[in-house]
């Protein structure tokens, strides 16, 4: 069954087609990327996902849904987190009060004025941290985190809404090789365990094809291709725009 | 779990030896030096009420409202005029002045939250009040227009005729009320949402927050407690005149979080505190206060960004990092 299902998704900026008709379908259960040089339309195309700009043209459905015109809480309520290509956190909460925050909210007891915040789901924090490795940094401020943790603790807000559907822009954009290998096997690990559905965008190759189970690559805000790892790999107008002299720019 | 235990049983003994200070302070003061210093005591409480509800926008929701002035003078208008007006009962004046507050911060939320940007919602703010302000000058025949209100009828029982202990303690124990129940305010599951909010409100929105309704509680809030500190103001004075509506007040008390420390609660107390008393004595001494408090402000701002408490908390989390090690 198709978790998310998108039909002729436009969005133009200006005179600029950002994103030009664009369908696509993510299968429940799999682990999808999106795949494309940069201005692609790839963040673009996941900021229409997940409500953050009204689309011009096409529809979204989100488990069945008709969702195109909600607003980016009722997604999230729904059961679709996402995260950001430049990290998207609490700064000056610790990296504890981050996770806790989103739970507070999701359990409905945001408006509670009179009881001890730090008594709070510390189980349910705790799980999340150790899932996403930073139990160790729990009472640390989140601005002092480097580069890679902050991604994880992002990754750590987006499960700590409970999402079937996870959207990741560019889950390891600015980390190590390392960093990025360990990435890989903690967002497969973590699919896995909560049985959930990725969709992600990224721009290093090795990492979308020991991962996905389908690959879409968008150029100019269209589709140019789309099917399993080894199709897109033998596929003719894949290599010509993205296997080139320019490979896999990591910023 | 440990150290919330071992911060409680410190927090006793603060209280152990700040209760017989606040106990002492109106005897000492009244009578050892003079009437004029437990008039000033009460004065900063007042505006450290104030100052301190006004933070709960500014520093734990983000919100830059230049328009405080209206809720404090609401409050202390709608007191002063139903004790002037009506043989309305004093507990009953001073509920229906912090409801008033409180409403006059549900309309004007209501149509600011929205806005995004500082700039844009200290405009609207600022706008709104300036409304009020022009409101309560004009309207001569139910506010009594820039004559003001004098003679407040306050009750015998808080009177300030003779003495200023009654209400001081009066004072006190409705300050520390009100300062009790912001603290647990901010130490909430609804402290957290709004500090998530200043942080970033585009995540808070991508964990399902709503975010407009969260400022306009906070906002309500706010003005609420700046309404009681307005009816405080009131009888303390027991004379008011439309300036406490108008603009200058709204940016005292931006000054007074911003030179005490906006993102630690105690720290607009600490700004009211230094704003009232430097105010009290540079003006005996030069007519040019304003030049005195701007080179603080600036000095402040370029060296403690954090505000004075600021710079105390920090020092003292380093000193605690190096004692545990």
């Amino acid at each position: 069954m198709a978790i998310l299902e998108i039909k002729g998704l436009r969005k133009s900026f200006g005179g600029l087609a950002a994103v030009a008709g664009v369908d696509l379908e993510v299968q429940d259960g799999h682990i999808d990327s999106i795949i494309g040089p940069n201005g692609a339309g790839k963040s673009t195309l996941f900021n229409l996902i997940s409500g953050y700009y009204p689309c011009d043209g096409g529809q979204v459905f989100f488990k069945g849904k008709d969702i195109t015109g909600l607003t980016p809480q009722k997604r999230v309520k729904m059961g679709m987190g996402r995260s950001f290509q430049v990290t998207n956190i609490f700064p000056k909460l610790t990296v504890f009060e981050n996770i806790q925050a989103t739970i507070i909210y999701r359990i409905g007891k945001g408006i509670n004025f009179f009881s001890d915040v730090r008594k709070y789901a510390a189980e349910e924090i705790e799980e999340i941290l150790s899932m996403v490795e930073l139990i160790e940094q729990a009472d640390d401020m989140a601005g002092i985190l480097s580069a890679g943790d902050r991604k994880r603790l992002e990754m750590g807000i987006v499960l700590a809404t409970a999402p079937d559907l996870l959207l990741l822009d560019e889950p390891t954009c600015g980390m190590s090789p390392a960093e990025t290998s360990n990435t890989i096997e903690l967002i497969k690990k973590i699919a896995q365990d909560k049985s959930l559905t990725v969709l992600f965008t990224e721009h290093k190759m090795d990492m979308v094809f020991s991962i996905s189970s389908r690959i879409t690559v968008m150029n100019f805000g269209a589709i140019i291709a789309a099917g399993k790892p080894d199709d897109i790999r033998a596929n003719e107008k894949v290599q010509q725009i993205y296997f080139g002299e320019n490979r896999c720019s990591s910023k | 779990m440990q150290e919330v235990k071992k911060s409680s049983a410190s927090a006793w003994l603060v209280w152990l030896i700040l209760i017989p200070i606040f106990l002492a302070i109106p005897f000492v003061l009244e009578k050892g030096i003079s009437q004029y210093y437990l008039y000033l005591a009460i004065k900063v409480m007042v505006w450290a009420l104030f100052a301190m509800s006004f933070n709960l926008a500014l520093g734990y929701g983000g919100m830059m409202s230049f328009g405080h002035a209206a809720f404090f003078g609401i409050g202390a208008y709608t007191c002063s005029l139903l004790l002037i007006k009506t043989s309305c009962p004093l507990v009953l004046a001073f509920a229906a002045a912090t409801f008033a507050a409180a409403a006059a911060g549900l309309i004007i939320g209501y149509l600011s939250v929205r806005i995004k940007g500082i700039f844009f919602f200290a405009t609207i703010t600022l706008s709104f009040a300036q409304l009020a302000y022009i409101l309560v000058f004009k309207w001569r025949s139910f506010t009594f227009g820039d004559d003001g209100i004098q003679g407040i009828p306050v009750p015998e029982m808080i009177s300030t005729d003779e003495t200023y202990i009654k209400y001081y303690f009066f004072a006190l124990v409705i300050t520390v009320i009100c300062i009790y129940l912001l603290w647990k305010t901010v130490r909430s599951p609804f402290g957290l949402m709004l500090r998530s909010l200043r942080e970033n409100p585009e995540r808070a929105v991508f964990f399902g927050m709503k975010v407009e309704n969260y400022r306009l509680i906070a906002f309500v809030i706010s003005a609420f407690f700046s309404g009681v500190a307005g009816v405080l103001y009131a009888f303390l004075e027991t004379a008011i005149a439309p300036d406490i509506l108008f603009w200058s007040m709204s940016g005292e008390v931006i000054l007074m979080s911003v030179l005490g420390g906006m993102h630690v609660f105690l720290g607009p107390a600490i700004g009211a505190a230094i704003m009232v008393l430097l105010n009290t004595f540079i003006t005996s001494y030069t007519e040019y206060w304003p030049l005195c408090l701007g080179i603080t402000l600036i000095l402040i701002v370029l060296f403690f960004p954090g505000g004075v408490a600021g710079l105390i908390h920090e020092r003292y989390t380093i000193w605690r990092k190096k004692k545990a090690t």
